[in-house]
């Protein structure tokens, strides 16, 4: 049922836009866990996965009611001994990848996380290079001195 | 009638910047004068037609004439009378009827004060100028007509989106437009001079303060529109890598490259094809950033027009300018010659070095903030790609780039000597490891990489301090003549420290806030305390109050230092807008210094209680004074004298003071 909601509100995204008011500053104190040592778990998690009704907001910062429902799914997976990774697996298979505010390192994404790391690099070799001929280029030009004396030359010639 | 009157100077102006466009390219191909001179006069009227019809608009919202279309869909009668002015911007038609005023602006600007420039140059400046103007207004006069009547009138309007009454919102798009539209200058300059196949000294010159004046407005916008979510959204965030946000922020990072870049050329006019290159990709991506923003093809709180044939009609300009602009590009640059030679250690090789992070850095955000368009559109999947990314790929690419800073202003032009500027950092960077040694040691919960950001911020408060002490000659000349000759500076050294400082202050604050920051919540019945970080704040109640078109809850608590004595009180609320029935939140802040402490209200637990959340954030205020401080550093290189903006002398320029480049 759950992920039927999900799908739907997922779809219907684009249509809530902006007017949907802003999600007021969200989890409430009955939701933490009693051992400190799990809640500051739940709330590294939270502030990772998104809150897909609204825009840009993660659970941790929403109070819309699935954020809230996620955040609670989140701590009962963690109550459940489920260690960090298998609970972003789970609340994955369930929402999609759409939920993880920080794309997944695959394939797909290789583009997105490589770009910056080969831009940098590229970047710099063709400053480096550039640089490299336009001095070369420089060198290879005959000084002023030179110049003048090569006229001299060619006009004692001719 | 009078709202008639408004559409028909759009119509006009329309029709002017099309004369403007053709007439003066024409001219300054066969080389005639009079057709030339059409530019200036054109460039003016136009100017006056579209503010003519902008304050038809104004007046149409002040008045509350709900004849209009858009006065009846964004504004309401009980509204205050600064929200009704401000709320004519506030929408679509009218925000971009407000960006074509400004366009028009900046051109009769040029047409001004630009009587010193060559008169191609000129006319060919305007004319890019004419074709911007030509091509927004026809897309507001075909899909965005601010001035569509409605019969019979309805007695009473729906309201502006409450999100927006709020003086932080109503003055952010108009900075930010003054910003992005500035950067049409640069950009005008850019496809004249590839038009023309030529760069001469008087490009340069111009270049560089429009560059100066775009960056500074930009920044004010960027800036305020972050105070603006922290003390509205109700969580107390400040940067949220929202797509829209980035929309602003890529054309403020390459814009960033540009003021550097254009320095070289100015100065060595060297970097010649390259800052072309990055004045038509800055105003690429502020045009990207309308687009983003008005299409709504991210779906985000900016995006108040959500109308796809809006999107195609934007798109279509989008891709005519940037396409258009780096064809030209690429059929023209090789005119351009380069410039002068240097040493990769050396003034320009740092301001080379700053480019290249610079554009990295924009180049991550572009990509970040497109890459889930494309993989929808390619995969058909919805990925997601938020804060964490932008955090791991940003942050690491400027960094280097903010180590690097001080040692830029002190290497010498052509060929410099780093060793040199190291031994001159010693002091700076001996005190900025103090400081990270005392924050590590002494303050409480500083982790190693909270004391070490906040070192790099105290290196970027030393080291413009010791450029502007070793250019002044402190200690090696009588202070007296020390004192004199840091009077005597170029204000533009000024300019170049005050802006570093700037930046030192705003990584300050998000250093601070982001490692230090303290949170507590908890559900409160009236009498019950809260602590948090040294203060014990007290709820007081909740009590209703009437607005002039909302209602709220006020809640009251009143907060005690470490020793039980009470410092002040608090009010944070809830407040719904009754026209659109749409709850808010209003933080309650109170400042202690540089930090605030930060109350917002949730909801009623159960059994009555209400849940309290506060934040201490310590040193917060800095993130937001640095870019004023970064905004005053650029005005005091406007005021340079050899870059007033808008007059280039004719004369040729003194030969610069020496002071810049003497190593001290």
């Amino acid at each position: 049922m759950r992920q039927v909601i999900a799908r739907t509100v997922v779809a219907s995204l684009v249509a809530l836009s902006l007017m949907a008011p802003p999600a007021l500053a969200a989890l409430d104190p009955d939701e933490l866990l009693e051992d400190p040592a799990l809640e500051e778990r739940a709330r590294g998690l939270s502030t990772g996965l998104r809150c897909m009704v609204c825009q840009n907001q993660s659970i941790d910062d929403s109070n819309a009611e699935l954020a809230r429902d996620l955040r609670v799914l989140v701590r009962e997976r963690i109550l459940a001994g489920d260690t960090d990774e298998e609970v972003i697996d789970y609340v994955v298979s369930r929402y999609g990848e759409f939920v993880l505010l920080q794309p997944r390192f695959n394939l797909r994404n290789a583009a997105l996380w490589a770009s910056p790391v080969l831009l940098i690099l590229g970047g710099g070799a063709f400053v480096f290079f550039a640089a490299r001929n336009r001095r070369r280029q420089e060198e290879d030009r005959l000084s002023e001195e030179e110049d003048r004396r090569l006229k001299e030359l060619l006009e004692k010639q001719g | 009638m009078t709202v008639e009157i408004g559409h028909f100077a759009l119509v006009l102006a329309f029709a002017l910047s099309l004369v403007q466009f053709t007439v003066p390219l024409v001219g300054a191909r066969i080389g005639d004068h009079r057709m030339m001179a059409v530019g200036a006069p054109t460039a003016v009227a136009g100017f006056a037609l579209t503010a003519l019809s902008f304050a038809v608009l104004t007046y149409a919202y002040i008045v509350s004439d709900f004849s209009v279309v858009n006065v009846w869909e964004n504004s309401h009668s009980q509204k205050p009378m600064l929200y009704k002015i401000t709320g004519t911007w506030g929408n679509h038609e009218g925000s971009m009827l407000l960006w074509i005023v400004i366009l028009a602006a900046f051109g009769a600007l040029v047409a001004w004060f630009g009587r010193n420039l060559p008169a191609t140059l000129r006319a060919n400046v305007l004319a890019v100028q004419g074709l911007i103007g030509a091509s927004f207004m026809l897309f507001i006069l075909a899909t965005s007509n601010p001035f569509a009547r409605l019969d019979p009138a309805p007695m009473e309007g729906r309201d502006l989106n409450p999100l927006l009454q709020d003086i932080g919102l109503a003055i952010h798009p108009p900075l930010l437009y003054l910003g992005y539209v500035g950067f049409s200058i640069c950009f005008s300059f850019a496809c004249a001079a590839l038009i023309e196949g030529r760069i001469d000294a008087a490009w340069a010159r111009w270049v560089r303060p429009w560059t100066l004046a775009a960056w500074l407005f930009l920044t004010g916008g960027i800036s305020m529109g972050s105070y603006w979510a922290y003390y509205e959204l109700g969580w107390g965030g400040f940067w949220f890598w929202d797509p829209v946000e980035n929309a602003s922020f890529l054309p403020w990072l390459v814009g960033t490259a540009m003021l550097h870049s254009a320095i070289v050329m100015e100065k060595r006019s060297a970097l010649r094809i390259w800052t072309v290159l990055l004045a038509i990709l800055t105003f690429s991506l502020s045009l990207l950033g309308t687009f983003l923003v008005r299409s709504g093809v991210l779906t985000s709180v900016h995006a108040f027009a959500t109308d796809p044939t809006r999107g195609v009609f934007i798109l279509a300009i989008l891709i005519f300018f940037i396409g258009g602009s780096l064809g030209l590009f690429a059929w023209r640059a090789n005119r351009l010659t380069a410039g002068g030679l240097f040493h990769p250690i050396s003034r320009e090789g740092s301001l080379v070095l700053n480019n290249l992070f610079l554009s990295t850095a924009t180049a991550t955000v572009l990509i970040g903030t497109l890459y889930p368009l494309m993989v929808e559109a390619v995969t058909g999947d919805k990925i997601s790609v938020g804060p964490p990314f932008f955090n791991m790929t940003f942050i690491p690419l400027i960094i280097p780039l903010l180590i690097a800073v001080p040692f830029g202003p002190l290497l010498a032009w052509k060929r410099g000597d780093l060793y040199a500027a190291c031994q001159r950092l010693f002091a700076a960077f001996a005190a900025s490891l103090m400081v990270v040694v005392v924050v590590w040691f002494f303050v409480d919960g500083a982790s190693v990489l909270a004391a070490l950001g906040i070192g790099l911020s105290f290196w970027l408060f030393f080291g413009p301090l010791t450029d502007l002490v070793l250019k002044s000659g402190v200690g090696k000349v009588s202070p007296r003549v020390a004192l004199a000759r840091f009077a005597g500076l170029p204000r533009s050294v000024f300019g170049t420290a005050l802006a570093h400082i700037g930046v030192g202050m705003t990584v300050l604050g998000i250093v601070a806030v982001s490692s230090l920051e303290v949170e507590r919540m908890a559900g409160l019945q009236p009498g019950e305390t809260i602590e948090v970080s040294g203060y014990t704040l007290r709820f007081d109640g909740i009590q209703p109050f009437q607005g002039p078109n909302f209602t709220e809850d006020q809640g009251h608590f009143t907060y005690f230092d470490a020793t039980g004595r009470e410092v002040g009180t608090v009010m944070s609320s809830k407040r719904l807008y009754t026209a659109r029935q749409f709850p808010t939140t209003e933080a309650g802040l109170s400042t202690h210094g540089l930090s605030q402490l930060y109350v917002a209200l949730g909801d009623q637990l159960p059994d009555g209680s209400i849940v309290v959340r506060v934040w201490w954030k310590p040193l917060v205020l800095l993130i937001w004074l640095g870019t004023v401080v970064m905004m005053i550093g650029a005005g005091f290189s406007l005021a340079d004298r050899r870059l007033r903006v808008g007059a280039p002398s004719q004369r040729k320029a003194k030969p610069e003071r020496p002071a810049a480049e003497v190593p001290a």
